[in-house]
């Protein structure tokens, strides 16, 4: 109605106002975002070195992109990463939001506890896990006998990805927790007394209430988490700076190294343009995957 | 008199906690249990700062080859590591750049996006070209740091802004689609009613806004001032790449680059980690609730 009332107006001069007013954001997105995102796409094309001349070179980049061992493996690393981080964080952080959401003394401490993590910077907590790889647990593994252990798992080629799971999921879970409670403050406690008085079991009705109750906080939580996980950069820096022998090396990380500093500026923006691809793929994927089983409820 | 006065606040408090229990009694019982869990599972949180601080305040020569070297509290509390670590990482000037980094993002970001949200979210579902915008602001959310970081590099150093001036400016850009999502959702709750009648008043387009919904919008003004600060504050990339020209860096940034300064002296390094996280945690402390409720409420609203 109001909508319909407004239209017939003659509001040009309000409309005009509302656009000046996204003006300011609109040139800032567009010199800053649309613009370095087209010259990006268009160097993937080039073998630009970051400097000097460059020729146009089609689409031989992206094939050679298909080839090179190095980058397969920073993809191969950065979805291992991506897909066991986000499956602990989302679990380890429901649990905690479930915990801190009952009744339990100190709730409001325990909670301000639990968020600290995601506070604090990425590279400076990395720069404190890794004494605690390279010096505390060797030390104390030494001291115990647990041979595994006695060796800094960073130094690892098989297992310094984990090294760097647990301190990414170590800052992750603070943030997606909160969501989650918020998630479960908006269930109303008398739907819970109903199933209870129905004589639904805890797990039953985790199952069949909590969960899809909770699914828009799950589908944002999910989106969030695999899209920060897939970018992992500060811990890479802090922690391994890829090593050993690029068995930790992400994809953001690899477009850093190489493209500003190994000369591969063209080479790198082709990983950087199907990075992208991928990246919006994914969430799509989530966005659908989650809206679908929100309209089966 | 005393001692009686004294025990009279005890028999209820007493009183309140079994009323609880005879209210649910098996509740209560795992609800201890799980305060204990919790508990515990906030060592994990809690001792890598522990570690940080005691390492901090240590002599190297305290750091003996077991773990309790490392661990047992300090003979003193010395404050040489720190003094130290603020000479080699020039802390009183990376703490400037990085507070000045962030305030002037929070405030450019409280102005440009609101005013962006409110145009957009008002008008989105009467106009397509609100539409069209709105979804292209929005869709930035999905575009990867590092397909601009290279672009972004040689464009700012073209435009004479490879310097903390663009870096402000880029965090305003890349945190736009989340912040005009929030706004422009945050706008639902606010009936158009009242600028209608501003309106019939006379009152312009632009006095609505900053008279009416500019305050009243102050929930999720709170919500992107803390998103945002948190990215900005803690954020290596953006400045690694663009401010490598010039001399300045930012708190994190000047942890990377002093590195290979530390050395071996743990000490050093933890006392210059400590006084890097120190600035957030003073203010984590003070407005946890004003924190911990903005990303709350952006969860919920956005």
């Amino acid at each position: 109605m109001k909508g319909i009332r407004k239209k017939r107006k003659p509001m040009s001069k309000r409309t005009k106002t509302l656009l000046l007013m996204t003006l300011p954001a609109l040139i800032l997105f567009v010199l800053f975002n649309t613009i370095p995102l087209i010259t990006g796409a268009f160097y993937s094309l080039t073998n630009y070195r970051g400097y000097g001349s460059y020729d146009f070179v089609g689409l031989r980049n992206f094939a050679d992109l298909f080839q090179d061992s190095r980058v397969g493996k920073s993809y191969l690393f950065t979805f291992k990463y991506a897909i066991a981080g986000t499956i602990l964080v989302n679990v380890l952080s429901l649990l905690i939001a479930m915990g801190l959401n009952s009744k339990i003394k100190f709730k409001n401490t325990l909670r301000g506890m639990y968020f600290l993590p995601n506070i604090l910077g990425g590279l400076v907590v990395g720069y404190i896990f890794s004494f605690i790889f390279t010096y505390i647990i060797p030390t104390v593994a030494k001291a115990l006998h647990i041979d595994f252990l006695s060796n800094s798992i960073l130094a690892s080629e098989k297992w310094a990805w984990v090294g760097v799971l647990i301190v990414g999921v170590w800052q992750t879970v603070a943030m997606n927790t909160i969501i989650y409670i918020s998630g479960l403050q908006t269930i109303p406690a008398d739907i819970y007394e109903a199933s209870a008085i129905d004589g639904a079991g805890k797990w039953y009705t985790f199952r069949k209430l909590t969960l899809p109750l909770l699914l828009p906080f799950i589908s944002t939580n999910l989106i969030l988490s695999t899209k920060n996980m897939l970018m992992v950069f500060d811990q890479i820096m802090s922690l391994t700076k890829g090593g050993p022998a690029q068995s930790t090396e992400s994809i953001s990380y690899l477009i850093y190294r190489n493209g500003m500093d190994g000369g591969q500026f063209g080479f790198q923006s082709a990983n950087a343009v199907v990075f992208f691809v991928v990246i919006v793929a994914i969430s799509v994927f989530q966005l659908v995957m989650t809206n679908k089983k929100e309209e089966q409820l | 008199m005393s001692s009686e006065r004294h025990s009279v606040p005890q028999p209820p408090a007493v009183h309140f906690k079994s009323a609880d229990e005879i209210k649910n009694d098996k509740d209560s019982k795992s609800n201890i249990l799980l305060t204990i869990i919790l508990i515990l599972g906030c060592l994990t949180i809690l001792f890598p700062l522990y570690m940080t601080i005691v390492i901090a305040f240590k002599s190297p020569s305290e750091m003996t080859n077991d773990v309790a070297g490392a661990l047992s509290l300090p003979k003193s509390f010395s404050l040489d590591n720190f003094a130290e670590a603020m000479r080699v990482t020039d802390f009183w000037h990376s703490l400037g750049n990085s507070v000045l980094i962030t305030g002037a993002t929070i405030v450019l970001a409280l102005v440009i996006h609101s005013m962006a949200g409110y145009a957009i979210g008002r008008s989105m579902a009467r106009h397509k070209g609100f539409k069209f915008i709105y979804f292209y602001i929005v869709s930035g959310m999905f575009v990867p740091f590092a397909i601009l970081m290279m672009p972004l590099v040689k464009e700012t150093a073209k435009l004479n802004i490879d310097n903390m001036f663009g870096v402000i400016i880029l965090y305003v850009v890349f945190y736009m689609p989340m912040n005009v999502m929030l706004y422009s959702g945050y706008l639902k709750n606010i009936p158009l009613a009242m600028e209608e009648a501003a309106e019939i008043d006379g009152a312009s387009t632009w006095k609505t806004y900053l008279k009416i919904i500019f305050p009243m919008m102050k929930p999720m003004h709170a919500t992107v001032a803390v998103l945002t600060a948190l990215g900005t504050w803690n954020d290596v990339m953006t400045p690694l790449v663009i401010m490598s020209g010039s001399e300045k860096t930012t708190l994190p940034l000047a942890q990377l680059n002093f590195q290979t300064q530390f050395g071996t002296n743990y000490n050093l390094a933890f006392a210059s980690y400590l006084l890097a996280l120190i600035p957030i945690l003073i203010f984590y402390i003070l407005c946890q609730k004003q924190i911990i409720g903005g990303i709350a409420n952006g969860a919920v609203k956005g």
